[in-house]
């Protein structure tokens, strides 16, 4: 399913024509808009304005511009858990970038087989692909947990990222697969006439074409990995090798101790990264979502 | 041997080596297949025995699942799972679908709403926001703060087991931006000349919406319906973090994953996980089939 954004224009209609009735709901629409929009950014707002106030006026202060400031909160929270925050932005962007190497590779190395070579059971192949989309995850946990126990691999980061580099997220695939299918097949058979084989094709021909794919892909694996609560919490139990989602869940058992601003503060400081690459990469994730469906 | 002949006895060869070059490419996916399809398997076997890790299962037969038959907080999981999925995402679906119509009326501004309402669902599923959630929410937080301006006393609400439930729903809710670029991507695919010649012959609005949008839309509404139902029946995050783990208060957010991640890996019960990640299984694979099996009287397609 692929949809572009492309509209036939409506036939030019003589703006001055149009009736003068029309002006007042096309200003309800936009206020209610911009409403909504507040309403949805509200949160966000409030979780910034938060993080600069301190702890004990979070919940008197109401104003989004704090009657006082307190920066230190910053300072604080940083080192408020079992160790400095910079551990666990380092643990994240390990696995963040590994497991973005390891999907761009396996998932591109699977699409360029499905969308332009010719194999006997590249149908069922391509089915039960499309299938595994589906497949809920939570079937899975329980004997994947037993087989990385049974490998030694508890409380290490093989388990977060092995998946990546064996192109379990079908989403990945169908997206660059319906991108290469929209390449055209000349490409391949010059580059055959040329005496390239399938895999210089693919890296010299393919590969720098769908860098808008790839593009797509990183990105939406930078934020799912980023956010992803499940995985880390089932196989890290070592504090020092928590991921920031991990780390900042800690702040709700020192809860009594009203550290609301340092919480604020952190949990700030971990969606920064995945609010910059949504403003970096704008583009990017509306035509991905709107060519599979990822979220 | 003739030229056409050597060219037949090569088409095979031919065909061998393309063969080994696709599966060459597909090796990952081959290993990444293997990692999904033995689990399975493995998991359909462990749902029949009991299984604590540290023993070698069991078989139990049926055991488990009559045991599921009397407990309680599984029957409480299913319940809270099910009001959560069936409440959420028709909610959110339809207020998708709402505001995607009134963008695609040619707004100006529109890339700016687009991004305002699309980031919540990027951020929705992470750890901050829940624990944002629980304060917006708590007994002084905001949200009571503004009901107060009209005259309202808000409940407790993440502490009280009525609503804690209903702040997660209205999570889910917030987070209608990925839907909801979906539905801007495929209103823009239907032509505007539709509309034209409906209004030319005096179609209402709402006849137009009736005639036009919903059924030109209906593929992308029966994608979003079944992506959004196979992922909030698994919803974990959310319960985890609001409830600090525990699925309280009064087990009114324990979902259905929480309480087998409970099951599983706190009381290493993983034949009862098993068997639990089975029901669940058939439970959404029965929704995804009447999902597919009533499209054909609501879903259509152009050709």
């Amino acid at each position: 399913m692929t949809l572009t954004e492309t509209r036939t224009p409506p036939a030019a209609i003589d703006p001055a024509a149009a009736p003068p009735v029309r002006r007042r709901p096309r200003f309800i629409r936009y206020v209610l808009l911009s409403g909504g929009g507040i309403v949805m950014m509200y949160p966000l707002l409030w979780m910034i304005s938060s993080s600069v106030k301190p702890s004990n006026s979070v919940f008197t202060d109401e104003s989004l511009w704090p009657a006082v400031f307190d920066f230190g909160n910053y300072a604080r929270g940083w080192t408020a858990l079992s160790a400095p925050f910079e551990v666990y932005l380092a643990n994240s962007l390990i696995i963040v970038t590994l497991s973005i190497v390891g999907n761009l590779l396996s998932c591109s190395l699977a699409a360029y087989a499905f969308a332009r070579l010719r194999f006997a059971g590249r149908k069922l192949f391509f089915a039960l692909m499309l299938g595994t989309m589906m497949l809920p995850g939570h079937v899975l946990v329980v004997p994947q947990y037993v087989m990385f126990d049974k490998l030694g691999w508890l409380n290490t980061y093989y388990p977060l990222l092995v998946p990546h580099f064996l192109a379990t997220n079908g989403f990945y695939i169908f997206l660059m697969v319906q991108f290469m299918r929209s390449l055209p097949q000349e490409l391949d058979d010059a580059a055959r006439i040329d005496g390239c084989g399938p895999f210089r094709t693919f890296w010299k021909v393919i590969m720098p074409l769908c860098l808008p794919a790839f593009a797509t892909t990183a990105i939406f694996t930078f934020i799912s990995v980023w956010n992803e609560f499940f995985s880390p919490l089932l196989y890290l139990t070592d504090p020092e090798l928590y991921t920031v989602p991990l780390a900042v869940r800690q702040f709700m058992d020192s809860e009594g101790q009203s550290m609301w601003g340092e919480m604020f503060a952190m949990s700030f400081v971990s969606l920064a990264p995945v609010i910059g690459f949504f403003i970096a990469g704008q583009k990017y994730l509306v035509k991905g979502i709107a060519t599979t469906g990822l979220r | 041997m003739t030229a056409p002949a050597r060219a037949l006895a090569a088409a095979p060869r031919r065909r061998r080596r393309q063969d080994r070059a696709g599966y060459l490419f597909l090796l990952p996916w081959f290993g990444g297949l293997l990692f999904m399809i033995v689990p399975f398997f493995a998991s359909l076997y462990l749902a029949f025995t009991e299984y604590d890790l540290l023993t070698p299962p069991r078989w139990a037969g049926l055991d488990n699942f009559r045991e599921m038959l009397g407990d309680a907080l599984l029957h409480q999981s299913l319940k809270v799972t099910f009001i959560y999925t069936l409440v959420s995402v028709p909610l959110s679906l339809a207020v998708a679908l709402g505001v995607a119509i009134v963008l695609d009326r040619g707004v100006r501004g529109l890339a700016v709403y687009r991004s305002v309402y699309y980031l919540p669902s990027l951020l929705g599923g992470s750890v901050a926001i829940v624990m944002l959630w629980r304060y917006l929410f708590g007994y002084d937080g905001i949200v009571n703060d503004a009901l107060a301006w009209f005259g309202i006393t808000g409940p407790a609400w993440t502490t009280d087991p009525d609503y804690a439930l209903s702040t997660l729903i209205l999570l889910h809710v917030w987070t209608f931006g990925a839907p909801m670029v979906i539905f801007l991507a495929g209103l823009r695919q239907i032509p505007a000349m539709y509309y034209e010649a409906s209004a030319m012959d005096g179609a209402s609005k709402w006849r137009q919406f009736r005639s036009i949008t919903l059924p030109l839309l209906s593929p992308i509404i029966f994608f979003n319906l079944v992506q959004s139902l196979i992922a909030s029946f698994q919803t974990f995050t959310q319960g985890y973090v609001l409830s600090n783990g525990s699925g309280g208060p009064a087990d009114s957010t324990l979902f259905y994953n929480l309480y087998l991640y409970q099951k599983g890996f706190a009381e290493f019960d993983m034949g009862y996980a098993s068997s639990m990640a089975w029901l669940l299984l058939m439970i959404i694979a029965g929704f995804t089939a009447i999902n597919f099996l009533t499209a054909r009287f609501w879903v259509f397609y152009d050709n």
